[in-house]
């Protein structure tokens, strides 16, 4: 730095490109947040969600129940609400599985003649017990863990299954595989 | 005249304008590039300056919110005046400036412009076809209707295999958890003011560099770029047999981008706009997702991709693809610009234009996807029903009814994601077909579960009459030894 830049005007010009620099930074981490802000750990939008009485649900069945995400908002329209597959193996255990193929997402349809579920996309298949049957799903389907609590059907649930967020942050479902 | 002389002097004696303008449209370019082959930049720039329009009308009447978006846009096919017609030249200008675009980087590729002094205006491209590709994307998800839906859902799935961030990043992507509100409105933002923005200024700057480094000249074989040599090369082409831009080299650009826009509107207006399709009701699951044409390819490859390829495929391949296209011209940078001194340049070309056509063309009949509705409404061809035996026609119910039909086509009906099972009784015989009925493989599920012995034989039997006329059905010639001491005496010798 040569003697004749360091004045008082070129000083001064600093000083507001650090004051500038400094508000900019003050502003920036908040907006970092901000952007941030939907990240939450796996697991972390999670909450029990009635599916409704046990009764609806056929022994040996699979049958389609639906719900509303606990985490709408009131613009959310249609998306606010999430489909699973419940197959009821006995009295007191099922199987919760979510809609989504473990490929790439797409909504798995059952068909109890075959008892088989296929998806529409790149044709996943799966058995009964949401194992994997054929075609490119890395994994069976997705489960949310559940409890029977006061006769209706709980599930721990409320982000979308993916091979990162998977529906059920605990293993303990998966000894109920009939 | 003197008046509107008066105005004009007035607003330039305060603007300025008039003399850089002039100047810039006016520049010499080498007589050689006023060429067809020149006009897709242009036309690219055009189409999105027609998308910006158009889009801006389309959000007068969109709403941008999930609960919403979809009555919206059947408000605007369905009862403001012309508001389908805004729709369709929106959604095929999108169709048009991606393939305009496309073929503007064949192009400039196989001209070698992307060689010195030009490697910036390249890399600013690169990024131009990502954000173009990004709009047609986020476009989609503007759609709002059930393929926008369950294509999100393939996008968090894809996020989500990325090691140790996957989960963030499908918060980030989706907002939140689930697909819902808050999806909606970050890719609004995104296609509304983020991409649009950038491109405007990549774009900008992407012109400014065609302008000031000049036109890439038309190349000539054994004509080298030399860092050394070339700008001084290029200066004297266009002193010596140079044209101005304006009016002599322009026309061309103006009757192509002309063309692409009357094209635009006709298919607008003969083939009318895309959807929206079902609600995006994630509890309707009768439905079948499809991406929007340009993104057919990626939906092959990824039915095609060995499951323990798949997530270091997703990942690593777009990777090494923009980067090599990034870095492309920083070790290519001299040389040979000519088509015909490059061959591994124009076999490139040719592998990709073909690789995308036939995934293209794949992805619009999706053999690999179940028919789902086949087992229930598909009839049999009368041959194989007239002729079956009591069991044979068991088996056919069983056929029918266990949704083999969703995979294997018979007759021409039903689906393409196993092998067509006309003359599969020549292929296996009966100890093979019950081997594969019960234990699946080779992308089949094991169906030993879900089918009794009786339906298991019922089925075979119904199989075994699936062989062209005249031809006999395969069979195990020491089955046929063990059960009668002797081979078959019709047929001798080995099978």
């Amino acid at each position: 730095m040569s003697d004749e830049k360091v004045n008082r005007r070129w000083i001064l010009m600093s000083i507001g490109v650090l004051l500038n620099g400094a508000v900019a930074l003050l502003i920036a981490t908040p907006i970092v947040g901000y952007l941030l802000g939907p990240i939450r750990r796996n697991g972390g939008y999670n909450s029990w969600i009635d599916l409704g009485d046990v009764s609806q649900f056929g022994m040996g069945e699979t049958r389609l129940a639906s719900f509303v995400n606990p985490n709408s908002v009131p613009w959310d329209g249609a998306t606010s609400k999430a489909a699973c597959w419940v197959r009821r193996t006995q009295e007191q255990k099922f199987q919760v599985f979510a809609i989504n193929c473990a490929h790439l997402g797409c909504p798995v349809r059952w068909f109890p003649q075959s008892e088989l579920f296929m998806c529409p996309c790149h044709g996943g298949v799966y058995y009964a017990d949401g194992s994997r049957a054929a075609g490119p799903p890395p994994r069976g389907l997705f489960e949310y863990p559940y409890k029977v609590q006061n006769n209706r059907l709980m599930i721990d649930g409320g982000q979308m299954p993916t091979l990162a967020t998977s529906a059920s942050v605990r293993k303990e479902s998966s000894e109920c595989t009939g | 005249m003197h008046r509107l002389k008066q105005i004009y002097e007035w607003f330039d004696s305060r603007l300025q304008l008039s003399k850089p303008v002039i100047e810039a449209a006016t520049h010499s370019v080498p007589r050689n590039t006023a060429s067809w082959w020149y006009v897709f930049g242009s036309a690219s720039f055009v189409l999105l300056l027609l998308q910006i329009a158009t889009g801006i009308l389309l959000a007068l009447v969109y709403v941008p919110s999930a609960g919403e978006a979809w009555n919206s846009l059947q408000v605007l096919n369905q009862q403001i005046p012309l508001g389908w017609f805004l729709r369709a030249v929106h959604g095929w200008g999108s169709d048009f400036m991606v393939a305009v675009v496309l073929i503007h980087m064949a192009q400039v590729f196989l001209f070698g412009a992307y060689k010195f002094p030009r490697e910036l205006t390249w890399i600013l491209g690169v990024f131009l076809l990502l954000m173009t590709l990004g709009m047609a994307f986020t476009g989609q998800v503007m759609r709002f209707d059930q393929d926008a839906y369950w294509g999100l859902g393939i996008g968090a799935s894809i996020v989500s295999r990325v090691p140790f961030v996957g989960g963030a990043l499908v918060n980030l992507l989706l907002g939140g958890p689930i697909i819902a509100g808050p999806t909606l409105s970050r890719f609004f933002a995104l296609h509304v003011f983020v991409i649009p923005g950038a491109m405007l200024v990549f774009a900008g700057l992407h012109l400014w560099m065609v302008l000031v480094l000049g036109i890439n000249d038309w190349p000539m074989p054994g004509r080298i770029v030399k860092r050394s040599t070339y700008l001084q090369e290029y200066h004297e082409l266009t002193k010596r047999d140079g044209i101005p831009f304006v009016p002599d080299a322009v026309w061309k650009d103006l009757v192509f981008a002309a063309a692409v826009m009357f094209a635009v509107a006709l298919c607008a207006a003969v083939l009318g706009p895309f959807g929206p399709t079902g609600v995006p009701d994630p509890t309707i699951i009768q439905t079948v997702p499809k991406p929007d044409f340009f993104f057919l390819w990626i939906y092959t490859i990824l039915s095609f991709l060995p499951e323990n390829l798949e997530t270091p495929f997703i990942l690593i391949a777009p990777a090494l693809g923009i980067l090599f296209l990034l870095a492309l011209p920083l070790f290519a940078g001299e040389g040979e610009k000519h088509w015909r001194r490059r061959p591994i340049a124009v076999l490139s070309i040719m592998v990709l234009a073909v690789g995308f056509a036939v995934c293209q063309q794949l992805g619009t009949y999706t053999p690999w996807s179940p028919q789902m509705q086949a087992w229930s409404g598909d009839t049999l061809p009368v041959r194989y029903v007239h002729t079956a035996t009591p069991l044979g026609r068991q088996g056919q119910i069983v056929f029918q009814e266990k949704q083999c039909r969703n995979c294997h086509m018979i007759g021409g009906v039903g689906g393409e994601r196993g092998p067509a099972l006309d003359g599969v009784a020549t292929r296996l015989t009966y100890d093979q077909l019950v081997r594969q009925v019960l234990q699946g493989g080779g992308n089949m599920p094991a169906y030993g579960k879900n089918l009794s012995p009786a339906e298991v034989t019922a089925l075979v039997s119904f199989l075994e009459t699936l062989h062209p006329e005249g031809q006999r059905p395969a069979r195990d010639a020491s089955r046929q030894y063990i059960n009668t001491g002797e081979l078959d005496p019709k047929q001798p010798g080995s099978e």
